[in-house]
């Protein structure tokens, strides 16, 4: 189905499709829209979901972890401070194994206050155990949703998992999008049956117990295994999933990588700037291509660094500063993933966009007009650099 | 029509600018189109300058960003002239619609020399006489429309009708007068 909306209406269509049984969340900016649309059908009657308005985003998830717990399939939407906030349910609801869904919308965390995007809500969360999806678009937000409840609630996995996308520049975008008909949603999530649940009275069971020595190290361990066998799941899921649009999905996507020398690897929608620069670089013969992660919690590390063995230059771009005095995350990850597997390319890190600083292709031009520089030579004179910032580089 | 078209607006906050942009993304997109319609989004209060943006491509659009270069600018409030640069950027192969009833002497010395086509239209006039109100949005939705030639008036007049019952469909009543309002502001658009 042909339509046109924004990345936020394009999400909470996507849970309206999925009609799960419990949605708690609390609005904030930018993905306020998401639970206010969502509220529609449900006072419609469009959807039988039982909404729960909380009076904060740590009671949000706290119902999603209650509801998930009794048997029930959970969702929510946040940004930065309301995800900051959930912080301490967030490893619960990790630690639980409870597949909730999350969409979120990503927005810098404040401070100072800023309302706009950035990555640095998502990478706060990085290391707590849920799955993490990035999305270009409109498309890919709604795509990834479909998707998500099938990863996440799969017997190898059952861990929660989030649907990020670019607060305003994708969140309040209106794009074309290809809608699914409800009745292959439907089909396709299908109906949550869950092993153990607290409202079975044939079995009894308690959840959250105190858990010390003797177990808790194997109980995380377990939960790290669940990360990994969730790589096997998500190419499953996607595999069904490109027989029912034609739509295809890895860990991430290549673009013009058969030959590319130069490559920027980037998340959200900022890849597609990157396409549309790379393809004005190809016009004037340069080998430029871009590696857009979908997938960054189970990180692909070798599958990446195996598609950035044959580049002459990388750039890794970070929404996100870790501010540890060396790169972002997602370089990190990487080039940790690179030296691990043995692949040795030039490779450097920009921090780009914070607070909603628009990144535009001019940019994206000035980082492959720096990887040229480096492929000629293999030096590199700073690899933690920063990208459309005043007074550093 | 070329294969992409940026187009950027400027008004204020409550002229329905980002509300325009968003139906001009509508209208092209029910004619086959790839678009983007998005507001840049400040600390917006009623009267404060707003900046909206559309993309209109025969082919999918990736790029994700603000408009530096645009095609075209829509200024729905001619006031701005006098605090933003309304034409930064705009191409001299494009051109600039102002609402205003201001001369052409004062227009092309506001405009700080654009060597582009010069559009104006009075769309309190318009909007007053087929509306009975001041929105300024309807009538520079049109003249848009017509400078650009995104579509025929004729497509666009089809097309709109479907978009207006769907955006007032709890008050039908204002249709009628939100039409005639596009097909004067298509006839009334001059240029400088």
């Amino acid at each position: 189905m042909r339509e046109r909306l924004s990345g936020n209406e394009a999400a909470a269509i996507a849970m309206k499709q999925i009609n799960p049984d419990v949605v708690a969340a609390f609005p904030i900016t930018p993905s306020t829209e998401i639970p206010q649309y969502f509220s529609t059908f449900v006072s419609n009657g469009t959807v039988d979901t039982e909404f729960v308005a909380v009076e904060s985003e740590h009671s949000a998830m706290s119902a999603c972890i209650g509801a998930q717990a009794a048997g029930g399939r959970a969702m929510t939407a946040t940004s930065a401070n309301g995800l900051s906030l959930m912080w301490e349910m967030i490893y619960i609801a990790s630690s639980l194994r409870l597949p909730i869904v999350m969409s979120l919308v990503n927005r810098a965390v404040s401070g100072p206050l800023n309302i706009h995007n950035d990555h640095s809500d998502a990478m706060g969360v990085r290391d707590s155990g849920w799955i993490q999806l990035f999305s270009e678009n409109n498309q890919e937000a709604y795509d990834n949703l479909i998707m998500a409840h099938r990863i996440a609630e799969h017997s190898d996995v059952l861990l929660p998992l989030m649907v990020c996308q670019d607060g305003f520049i994708t969140s309040h975008s209106i794009e074309n999008i290809e809608l699914i008909e409800d009745e292959n949603v439907k089909n396709f999530v299908g109906t949550y049956k869950p092993e153990h649940y607290l409202l079975n009275d044939k079995e009894p069971i308690a959840i959250g117990p105190l858990d010390l020595q003797g177990y808790l190290f194997e109980h995380k361990t377990q939960q790290s295994m669940a990360m990994r066998n969730a790589k096997k799941v998500i190419l499953d899921v996607a595999s069904d999933f490109e027989k029912m649009t034609g739509r295809k999905y890895g860990f991430f996507e290549e673009y013009k990588m058969e030959d590319a020398e130069l490559v920027v690897v980037c998340m959200n929608s900022t890849a597609g700037t990157a396409k549309y620069t790379a393809d004005k670089l190809r016009d004037q013969g340069i080998k430029a291509g871009v590696l857009k992660v979908r997938v960054f919690r189970p990180f692909p590390a070798e599958e990446i660094a195996n598609a950035l063995k044959k580049a002459k230059a990388v750039a890794v771009l970070d929404k996100a500063d870790s501010l540890n005095a060396v790169g972002g995350a997602l370089f990190e990850d990487v080039t940790s993933g690179m030296f691990v597997h043995k692949i040795q390319v030039p490779t450097i890190n920009y921090v780009y966009g914070i607070g909603g600083r628009d990144t535009t292709s001019t940019d994206i031009e000035s980082v492959y007009n720096d990887l040229r520089e480096i492929a000629k030579t293999g030096e590199i004179e700073n690899p933690y650099r920063y990208l459309g910032v005043r007074g550093c580089k | 029509m070329q294969d992409l078209i940026e187009i950027r607006w400027h008004g204020r906050g409550g002229q329905g600018a980002k509300t325009a942009s968003l139906l001009l993304a509508d209208a092209a997109f029910n004619t086959g189109k790839y678009i983007q319609g998005f507001p840049e989004y400040g600390p917006e209060r009623m009267g404060a300058p707003i900046t909206a943006y559309n993309r209109i491509s025969n082919r999918p659009i990736t790029i994700h960003s603000n408009i530096y270069e645009p095609d075209y600018v829509v200024v729905v409030d001619d006031t701005l002239l006098e605090s933003v640069n309304v034409t930064a950027g705009l191409k001299d192969t494009g051109a600039i619609i102002i609402n205003t009833t201001k001369d052409n002497d004062y227009l092309k010395k506001a405009l700080n020399g654009y060597n582009g086509n010069i559009y104006k239209i009075d769309a309190r006039k318009v909007s007053m006489e087929t509306l009975g109100k001041y929105f300024p949005n309807t009538p520079m939705l049109a003249a848009v429309v017509k400078v650009s030639e995104i579509m025929s008036d004729q497509e666009f007049l089809d097309d709109m009708v479907g978009s207006f019952k769907h955006k007032f469909a709890k008050k039908p009543e204002v249709i009628d007068g939100n039409m005639k309002a596009l097909e004067m502001a298509l006839k009334s658009v001059e240029k400088v």
